[in-house]
């Protein structure tokens, strides 16, 4: 079975497998199932995470996890409460750094580099590696455009005509220009749940970052926002490496081509959507998506 | 409403399934008319037990089950697709068998009988595949359609012989020939079975691959 899929290939793969023809099949040895987060290693991996820990003070929340992100491909993260889902999502942009018992082992690369290197700013990482929260946080005293290009005035920006130009680009990956070009002076808390998430996402987008990491964008959305939401997550990962933690197993099987099921601090199955949606491989990853337990 | 419901609708409508296609033969061989009725009569409960499933089965994936739960929905629906059209048969057989009974006998000795057991054992073993989670068994039967297919075509082949030898029989061994094409239909929708029995336990699709059935099992 071919588990280096590219997007073209996810694209077309088949919800039902097909079993293999007669001299793979008879030779099951070739089949064996390969180790959770070889599914997906391919030369393009944008982050590369290799047998990541992460300790709050003596507790190891995260258990020597080994995944390959593939770029330009939306990778969900599931699985139950507590799994270490934010944990790990945390870990990708050096986010744990600022809660003083956490602790962080093992490797990630982002396209090669080591996010974890002594000459490396956590700052850049975040900028590199943007992230959109549960709950849409835009700052309250700000206007919708201000919102928008807060990184970049942060980062030292001053020229007006490129922080508009940039507002707008953001704003139109963010699939919210139309319906705020008319008001980008109102305060960014005039707006709807659902556009203030997308006015998150927009911030994030306007330091143009390489990965875009989501925790549970639409879990506080109705789902006509939830919806434009999946439809702006497939949209932007034509740009875009995207890791999104949702407990929601239909906007998985919606929104991703990968799919990594995280069970108490350890990574259980990493595959291709489809195949995890409708044949699990792993027996706790069948109960869980079927919801016998988590 | 849930899994174990849809699943016990199923074995309700195999069992209907299976029955219906045992009184047809019944009364082909025992030239029983007023069965050959009976069969033709219960066939509506068989199709109502189809729409029925169907109901069911687009009520369970409103609620979007998945893996397991989500073949076992999707199977559901093709395997009752299947016993209908068992059920169909079975009333065609029994229209036969009803006619049939109502003249002389055909004084011909063709293998029905072989391949009346050997269809509906494999529509038997599909089944108990299906209630007993035993892809292995699925598989084993799939062959056997084979060997129906040449019965069926060895006994058109006989009755087309015996025709044109005595032409007062045609009418007669026409409706053996329908019989014995039903029959053949049978083991087709005993074989559909026995496929989606394998999908839904090993996630498997074997339709369409030229397979024969009995592969290692450590392949999944």
């Amino acid at each position: 079975m071919n588990l280096t899929m590219t997007p073209e290939e996810i694209k077309t793969a088949p919800g039902r497998n097909v079993e293999q023809p007669k001299a793979a099949a008879s030779k099951p040895e070739n089949r064996t199932a390969p180790a959770p987060g070889a599914a997906a290693a391919r030369p393009f991996s944008a982050l590369s995470v290799k047998n990541l820990s992460v300790f709050f003070a003596k507790n190891q929340v995260l258990k020597s996890v080994s995944i390959e992100i593939q770029a330009q491909a939306v990778t969900a993260i599931i699985g139950p409460s507590g799994c270490g889902k934010s944990t790990f999502l945390r870990a990708l942009n050096r986010m744990h750094e600022l809660i003083p018992t956490a602790r962080v082992e093992g490797d990630i690369r982002l396209f090669g580099q080591d996010i974890y290197g002594k000459d490396v700013e956590p700052v850049i990482v975040r900028r590199r590696v943007g992230m959109v929260f549960q709950k849409s946080n835009p700052f309250p005293t700000m206007s919708i455009g201000e919102n928008v290009t807060v990184g970049l005035r942060l980062n030292g920006v001053r020229n007006r005509a490129m922080l508009m130009e940039q507002t707008e680009k953001s704003l139109r990956m963010a699939a919210l220009w139309d319906e705020v070009k008319d008001r980008l002076n109102a305060p960014a808390v005039s707006l709807s749940g659902g556009q203030q998430q997308r006015l998150c996402i927009a911030r994030a987008l306007a330091v143009q970052p390489e990965v875009l990491l989501m925790d549970e964008p639409a879990s506080a959305l109705d789902p006509l926002a939830t919806s434009k939401i999946e439809d702006l997550i497939r949209e932007l990962k034509k740009d875009y490496t995207i890791v999104i933690v949702t407990h929601n197993m239909q906007q998985a099987a919606r929104a991703s081509d990968h799919t990594a099921f995280f069970y108490m601090g350890e990574l259980v199955e990493f595959g291709a959507t489809p195949q995890i949606f409708t044949a699990p491989k792993e027996k706790r990853t069948e109960d869980y998506v079927t919801g016998r337990f988590g | 409403m849930d899994l174990d419901e849809l699943k016990k609708k199923l074995l309700t409508m195999a069992s209907h399934a299976e029955t219906a296609v045992n009184e047809a033969l019944r009364a082909l061989i025992e030239r029983d008319y007023e069965l050959a009725l009976r069969v033709k009569e219960n066939d509506n409960v068989i199709d109502q037990l189809e729409v029925e499933i169907d109901d069911m089965a687009i009520h369970l994936l409103a609620k979007a089950p998945l893996a397991s739960d989500l073949r076992l929905v999707t199977v559901a629906m093709k395997i009752s697709q299947n016993l209908e059209r068992v059920g169909d048969e079975a009333t065609k057989i029994a229209k036969r068998a009803r006619d049939l009974s109502q003249e002389p006998p055909v004084k011909v000795v063709v293998d029905l009988p072989r391949m009346a057991k050997l269809a509906l054992d494999m529509l038997k073993a599909a089944l108990d595949a299906f209630v007993n989670r035993d892809p292995i068994a699925a598989r084993a039967l799939i062959p056997r359609d084979k060997e129906v297919d040449g019965i069926n075509k060895q006994v058109t082949n006989q009755l087309a012989q015996y025709m044109v030898e005595n032409p007062d029989t045609i009418k007669r061994c026409l409706n053996l020939i329908t019989v014995s094409r039903s029959l053949e239909r049978i083991a087709d929708h005993a074989t559909n079975v026995a496929e989606e029995v394998v999908y839904l336990y090993e996630a498997l699709d074997i339709r369409h691959t030229g397979k024969t059935g009995l592969v290692a099992k450590g392949n999944v």
